[in-house]
């Protein structure tokens, strides 16, 4: 057992040295583009201001950790967004009245997704395709459960998500405190670099006396319990459900894992930057608008927002090399 | 008309001709063998469409791992767009409209291939990315209202010769030719070494980012002609014209046979895996099932399929 500690010592410590850098590339975004609303709109530098432009933010931010662990995996999930539109539709029907229903249909949810994710391993299937066939269940679960959009969500949720937390606002609060949670178990924990590792170099994980099958049913579940929490916080947010509530966060989410320096080929990934990937993604619309962009133009500004953000990634590495 | 049906469905055997070919049974054993040769013709109709923008798909997939285009639906309304525009619902000018159509594809190809290469993005980044711009340029020129097309382009599309479509008559015509080119260009054999090894494929002397290149413009091409032909299928450009192709584009080529992990494709599955998806929509639409469940079965049977297809490819790279 020495062998593999040493080495997962030193895997740490660069993936640590690493990350600086990763994590720098969508914080300078998101800054400059604050400082952009803040120089054309002053008044929003304020409590009530970052509230209203974090708001959205905060699912986006748990669906996009659910998706790092996915990447993380050498995988890619298809079926985020529907799922926490599943999630959301099974809230408001449920939560508030029957509790008890409600979580024993997000455990069984979880364990499904977990199963699908053990089906892609032993099958060695393309994560891709499983994952898309996975988005049709969830959404026909959801359209099943709520076939017209409606309903609403339990008064103690729309009331925590409007809470007005001391210091700075809710919104800023979950993202600083999912971001140093992700940071411990997945960069600093002793199980990072295994876990990393199972994506990386799974023979070599499975050599050191790990069962990839448990960490892959540990992984999937995980990111179906961060797919979930994202439904319940979108739920609180928008009050009312919808089986098409969030399609765009699977790309959105990828997007975000990218952004924040992970990669597709699996084990390198930064919940830091991917959390700062999703506050950056959600405040680039804001962004647009604040600077009159056009409506029809807004989608394709944010597509080169993305690309100029992500031309950063090739300057840092040029000059790291 | 059903002699074609079962020349296809006998053809080089794949799983998706043979799923198709059950969906088709059960289907016309549910509401009575009065309409197989009609449902068969509708699926191949719509299967034409799938099969191309399936096709192109392909070739981005087989270039090498983690390559896909995720820009097609906008590149296809984006190019039905613009070959609307250009037409103006004139006979005479449906030639210049299709070289158009073309071009937006084989422009928008290779801006997709050019971000990936230039600013070193992952492929479903670079194509999602670029799909935003599409999709502002197509809202900016066509906006709510649908663009109408040529008379004959119209005609084109539904018209039989002596109880055969065109269309997708045409639509095999690509696929042969995809084959061949597959198999005995220079083109082909260059792709397919690319997507199994790049390096090995540079080291022993092939123009590596040529070949991806010429596979990404063939790709955005050939969603064009899709678009293009599309809107003269379905009375014109619409905004929402290319959504389902997105997944489709996809999981027809996944369930054709090509290997996510690059480096292999099959053209002729494609056709297999798009009949199989139209007369799956059929088959559940005949059952008068709700939506909610009709969603659900097709996620169930394209995992089942994709659980089943021996997977030749992936055990050689383990």
């Amino acid at each position: 057992m020495s062998e593999p500690a040493t080495a997962s010592y030193s895997a740490v410590r660069r993936s640590w040295l690493r990350d600086t850098s990763q994590v720098s590339l969508p914080v300078a975004a998101l800054l400059m583009m604050l400082a952009i609303i803040f120089w054309i709109r002053p008044s929003a530098f304020s409590y009530f201001g970052f509230t209203l432009l974090f708001k959205l933010a905060t699912p986006l931010v748990f669906a996009s950790l659910s998706q790092m662990l996915i990447i993380m995996l050498g995988d890619i999930d298809l079926s985020n967004g529907s799922f926490v539109g599943l999630i959301n539709c099974v809230t408001v029907l449920y939560l508030g009245d029957w509790p008890i229903v409600a979580i024993l249909i997000y455990l069984a949810t979880i364990a499904v997704y977990a199963g699908f994710g053990l089906l892609i391993y032993q099958r060695q299937l393309p994560s891709i395709i499983v994952t898309l066939g996975m988005s049709f269940i969830w959404l026909g679960a959801a359209i099943i459960l709520l076939p017209s959009p409606g309903g609403s969500a339990p008064e103690w949720l729309s009331n925590l998500m409007s809470w007005r937390s001391p210091l700075v606002p809710l919104p800023i609060w979950i993202a600083v405190l999912a971001a140093a949670a992700g940071h411990l178990v997945i960069t600093r924990s002793s199980y990072g670099p295994v876990l990393r590792g199972a994506g990386a170099n799974p023979r070599a994980v499975e050599r050191a006396g790990w069962s990839l099958l448990g960490i892959r049913l540990a992984v999937y579940s995980a990111a179906g319990f961060l797919a979930a929490v994202s439904g319940l916080l979108l739920t609180g947010i928008t009050t009312s459900g919808d089986p098409n509530i969030a399609p765009a966060y699977t790309l959105l989410g990828v997007g975000a894992v990218i952004l924040g320096g992970g990669s597709f080929k699996g084990g390198v990934v930064s919940p830091i930057g991917t959390v700062a990937g999703a506050l950056t993604l959600s405040l680039a619309g804001s962004l647009l608008s604040f600077l009159q962009v056009p409506p029809t133009w807004q989608i394709g500004s944010q597509g080169i927002i993305l690309f100029l953000v992500l031309a950063g990634r090739v300057l840092i590495s040029e000059r790291e090399s | 008309m059903n002699s074609r049906g079962i020349r296809l469905v006998t053809a080089p055997a794949s799983f998706g001709f043979i799923a198709a070919f059950v969906m088709w049974i059960v289907t016309a054993a549910y509401s009575g063998f009065g309409n197989v040769g009609a449902m068969l013709s509708a699926a191949l109709a719509f299967g034409a469409f799938s099969v191309l923008i399936g096709t192109g798909q392909m070739l981005v997939i087989a270039s090498g791992p983690g390559n896909i285009d995720l820009s097609v639906p906008w590149v296809l309304t984006l190019a039905a767009y613009v070959s609307m525009t250009v037409m103006h619902e004139q006979n005479y000018l449906a030639l210049p409209g299709l070289f158009v159509a073309l071009a937006v594809g084989a422009v928008a190809g290779a801006l997709n291939f050019v971000a990936i290469a230039a600013l070193r993005l992952p492929p479903i980044i670079a194509t999602l990315a670029w799909s935003f711009v599409y999709q502002s340029f197509a809202f900016n020129l066509g906006g709510e209202a649908t663009l109408k097309p040529p008379a004959i382009l119209s005609w084109f599309t539904v018209q039989r010769v002596m109880g055969v479509q065109i269309m997708p008559v045409v639509v095999i015509g690509v696929t042969l030719v995809t084959m061949i080119l597959l198999r005995r260009s220079v083109f082909g054999r260059h792709l397919l070494a690319t997507g199994q090894s790049e390096l090995a494929a540079y080291l022993s002397g092939i123009e590596v980012r040529q070949v991806r290149l010429l596979a990404y413009m063939l790709c955005g091409t050939l969603a064009a002609l899709t678009g293009f032909l599309l809107s003269g299928f379905s009375g014109g450009a619409a905004l929402n014209m290319g959504d389902t192709y997105l997944m489709e584009s996809i999981a027809v080529v996944v369930l054709g046979g090509t290997s996510v992990a690059g480096g292999q494709a099959n053209a002729v599955g494609i056709w297999g895996a798009a009949l199989f998806f139209n007369l799956m929509a059929t088959m559940l639409n005949t059952f008068h099932l709700e939506a909610g469940v009709r969603l659900m079965l097709t996620g169930v049977l394209i995992i089942l399929i994709v659980s089943v297809v021996p997977r030749v490819a992936i055990q050689n790279s383990k």
